[in-house]
């Protein structure tokens, strides 16, 4: 497992090779790269800055990553996310997971990612031309959490504390 | 007497024009909801922005919190707005 939170951007093929490693075991890598879009609810952006909580950040993705380990069958997986000042076409996060098969590839890809957007403490700053402003966390981040708690599932309550 | 560590993050830091402080808090094996009306009695952008209904979260030592979580001595207390990262 592969879990950095850095200033300077990430070369996606070279991750992908860093975590694929010659593991013969492997026949999907799934990925999920995110990026600056330049307009938000209806404003231009210009940057915006990622803010973290030092020392909880890397704990909060690391047990997200191990969560995923316990429900899907993967052999690996690499999450970074940047911090500080970011411009439109900037990527923000990658996630990848190495596995077998695609099925649990793609969904353990989705589960980190879902859970990421409502658990792990990063907060985005927009400067747009009317000013500076907080973005608000959506609701349908909340969503794409839950299709994941199963009933009866004692680890994905713990995670939706 | 139980004295924790107060860490303020984001739109939280910008309102309380502060990243943090140490809040002593009387009685026995206080939880977060105390620390909180401990805070709101000071009124103001306080009592405002930790209102019941506002979207705070909080975490100790790093793990996420809820108001009945119970505080020791030396324990890291964070206030934070949702979080917006991916």
């Amino acid at each position: 497992m592969t879990v950095r939170v850095q200033e300077e951007d990430f070369d996606v093929a070279a991750e992908i090779t860093v975590l694929r490693d010659g593991d013969k075991r492997v026949g999907a890598v799934a990925l999920f790269l995110g990026t600056v879009r330049d307009m938000n609810e209806n404003a231009n952006i210009e940057t915006i800055t990622l803010e973290h909580y030092p020392g909880m950040t890397e704990k909060s993705l690391t047990r997200i990553v191990e969560e995923a380990q316990r429900r899907f069958s993967i052999y690996g997986a690499t999450v970074i996310h940047r911090i500080g000042a970011l411009r439109p076409l900037d990527q923000i996060v990658l996630v990848a997971v190495k596995s077998a098969h695609r099925g649990d590839a793609f969904d353990a890809c989705r589960f980190i990612i879902d859970y990421l957007e409502t658990e792990a403490p990063f907060w985005k700053k927009e400067k747009t031309p009317q000013g500076a402003r907080w973005v608000d966390a959506r609701e349908s981040d909340g969503e794409a959490r839950r299709r994941w708690a199963r009933v009866g599932d004692a680890s994905a309550d713990e995670l939706d504390r | 007497m139980t004295s924790v560590r107060l860490v303020y993050l984001a739109r939280l830091r910008e309102a309380f024009s502060s990243s943090g402080e140490t809040l002593e808090i009387t009685g026995d094996r206080p939880t977060v909801r105390d620390a909180v009306e401990q805070l709101r009695a000071r009124g103001d952008v306080w009592s405002y922005e930790l209102a019941d209904g506002r979207a705070v979260r909080t975490a100790v030592n790093h793990d996420m919190a809820s108001m009945e979580t119970v505080l020791r001595d030396n324990d890291e207390l964070a206030f934070f707005p949702p979080v917006t990262g991916g």
